[in-house]
């Protein structure tokens, strides 16, 4: 049985490192993960994605094949991927970066959470906290390690915090549908 | 290796398991290895190897080199190699173009050394953050002259690791050049890999001098390998490189027939013979297979969701992988010719190791190509379609061309 997960905006927004932490958590989880990327020549400002499969199987095909859950930090990505999901899936949208008339898509302010912290670019440590809490894919314990061997030093603090506003938030949403 | 070198490399690598990228497990593969030498110029997807590589080559008392291109970077290992140490190179896209003239003269001088190519989209520069599996023929064919070389292509971060410490060995036992083909997809994507213990590393030995420095004479084959033992730089034994065409003795004689037919025929021969011991494959669901999807690399990561489909639906699918690619294991895919009728082979190029794969196979065996360029992994569904399209009405499919 697959989780997969894709995670989809610009470059610089940190979309392949909160793949890297979701598929790091996986592992230490005991599950086995996959971790995929694609970008254009641009480090920063062009299209990024991030896929991460997780199973307790061996996993085969190492990309997305039907997304469980998806999440669009960027109007553009939102648009590109959006007619690949199907109905079951998750779809959760940066509020303030992605206009959807979609009402089954959760919309958080992950960016604006994080500019109220202080830092922009923990947007992604807001948004792991939220999936992580609303949907029930990995442990938080394990996603709390993750994070912390993947982040820069010095920047535990911060991220700590922005993962724990997702948690909160996705706690609320809970209710949203659970992936397995 | 010795222990006590493994060790002190396990305590730059303590953890047992890493969530690592393709790359980096290569650079890992290496140094358990032994590799103490890298020289190469940053190339994406290739560049996070070298950045590692950078970061453990000082750790463990090695040389790292960033040079000013890939034909320096390339010539930089051979001359590493034969100072005696384990010497590796990485590369992609028009940097392993560039690689090719001197890797001829890798195969010539019996330098063994290793070149971890990240295919990429070309020609040209292409699309530099897209895989490929594009230079399974130049890796085979890319320099001038008759040669051989052996390739190996892991499909998972594993086998980064454990394909890179096996080209390490190959190289050494074959004294030959040794290619990794990797891909973007295989060198950016991370899996879980667990570092090997010592014991369970094999470690090959360059064949040394067995006479006095009298005797010695540094391009003669000795025993039935054809591998001449090799006396590095500083070891006392007269040595000469060149790429010309040399007899016995190294030096050059460009004009005899005799002597260059003879030495190029032993550095083929010293691997084409060994074409059985170096067959490298995995084969899965074959016994009662109708139709089998043959791949490698990133591809066949994607040929194994389609079979393990298939099985589902009813569908007698085999699978059948290569790892290692050079000498391509001519009986082996001979064999599966005769026993199963249907070949489908899903590449991310447009038709290289289908054009072996005919050569071999009985004319009654019908083989199809699914290519895929662009960057674009093949859909398990397009494998699916194409294998349905065989197997439920053969006949139509004969005239489809691949």
């Amino acid at each position: 049985m697959r989780t997969e997960i894709q995670i989809a905006g610009f470059g610089g927004q940190g979309i392949v490192l909160a793949g890297v932490i979701l598929g790091e958590a996986a592992i230490i989880d005991g599950k086995n993960a996959v971790q995929s990327q694609s970008y254009g020549p641009e480090s920063r400002g062009g299209a990024a994605r991030s896929d991460v499969v997780i199973s307790k199987e061996e996993i085969d095909y190492p990309k997305v094949l039907n997304t469980n859950i998806l999440i669009a930090l960027s109007q553009p990505a939102f648009d590109k991927y959006i007619s690949e999901v199907s109905k079951k899936t998750v779809v959760v949208i940066d509020k303030d970066l992605v206009d959807s008339n979609d009402k089954s898509h959760f919309r958080v302010p992950f960016t604006k959470i994080a500019d109220n912290l202080g830092r922009k670019v923990v947007a992604n440590s807001v948004m792991l906290g939220y999936i992580a809490a609303s949907t029930g894919v990995l442990k938080r314990a394990s996603l709390e390690k993750a994070i912390k061997k993947n982040i820069p030093a010095g920047t535990e603090k911060i991220n700590m915090k922005a993962f724990e506003e997702g948690w909160s938030l996705g706690e609320i949403g809970k209710s949203t549908k659970k992936v397995k | 290796m010795d222990k006590t070198n493994y060790d002190r490399i396990r305590k730059i690598l303590e953890d047992k398991h890493y969530f690592l990228q393709g790359d980096i497990a290569c650079a890992y593969g290496a140094i358990l290895a032994g590799c103490t030498f890298f020289a190469g110029y940053p190339i994406t997807p290739a560049t996070e190897t070298q950045e590692a590589m950078a970061n453990l080559m000082p750790r463990i008392g090695g040389t790292f080199v960033q040079m000013e291109d890939e034909i320096a970077s390339i010539s930089a290992v051979i001359g590493a190699s034969w100072s005696g140490v384990r010497a590796m190179t990485n590369t992609s896209g028009p940097g392993y173009s560039l690689m090719q003239e001197n890797i001829g003269y890798a195969c010539m001088t019996e330098t063994p050394c290793v070149i971890i190519n990240v295919q990429r989209s070309g020609p040209s520069t292409g699309q530099p953050t897209e895989p490929s599996q594009g230079d399974l023929m130049q890796t085979r064919y890319g320099s001038h002259g008759d040669y051989e070389i052996i390739a190996l292509a892991p499909n998972s971060v594993q086998e980064c690791v454990d394909l890179t410490i096996r080209a390490f060995n190959l190289a050494d036992e074959f004294r030959n050049p040794v290619v990794v083909l990797t891909d973007g997809e295989v060198g950016h994507m991370r899996e879980k890999v667990e570092i090997p213990e010592y014991d369970e590393i094999q470690f090959a030995k360059r064949k040394e001098p067995e006479v006095g420095r009298d005797e010695y004479v540094p391009f003669r084959a000795v025993d039935d390998s054809l591998v001449p033992p090799m006396a590095t730089f500083g070891s006392g034994f007269r040595t000469y490189v060149t790429g010309l065409t040399h007899d016995e003795t190294g030096l050059p004689c460009t004009d005899d027939a005799d002597k260059h037919t003879q030495l190029v025929n032993r550095l083929v021969k010293k691997i084409a013979r060994q074409r059985e011991n170096l067959t490298m494959v995995e084969e899965l669901y074959l016994d009662d297979a109708e139709v089998v999807i043959a791949s490698y690399g990133i591809a066949s990561r994607v040929a194994l969701n389609a079979v393990r489909s298939l099985r589902e639906q009813g569908v007698k699918a085999g699978y059948f992988r290569w790892i290692g690619i050079w000498p391509f294991p001519e009986e082996k895919v001979r064999m599966l010719g005769e026993k199963v009728g249907k070949i489908i082979i899903p590449e991310m190029n447009l038709g290289q190791i289908i054009h072996k794969v005919k050569e071999y196979v009985p004319d009654t065996c019908q083989v199809v190509g699914i290519p895929s360029i662009g960057g674009r992994i093949h859909h398990p569904d397009a494998i699916i379609r194409e294998v349905l399209k065989l197997v439920l009405s053969p006949d139509k499919v004969g005239g489809v061309k691949d």
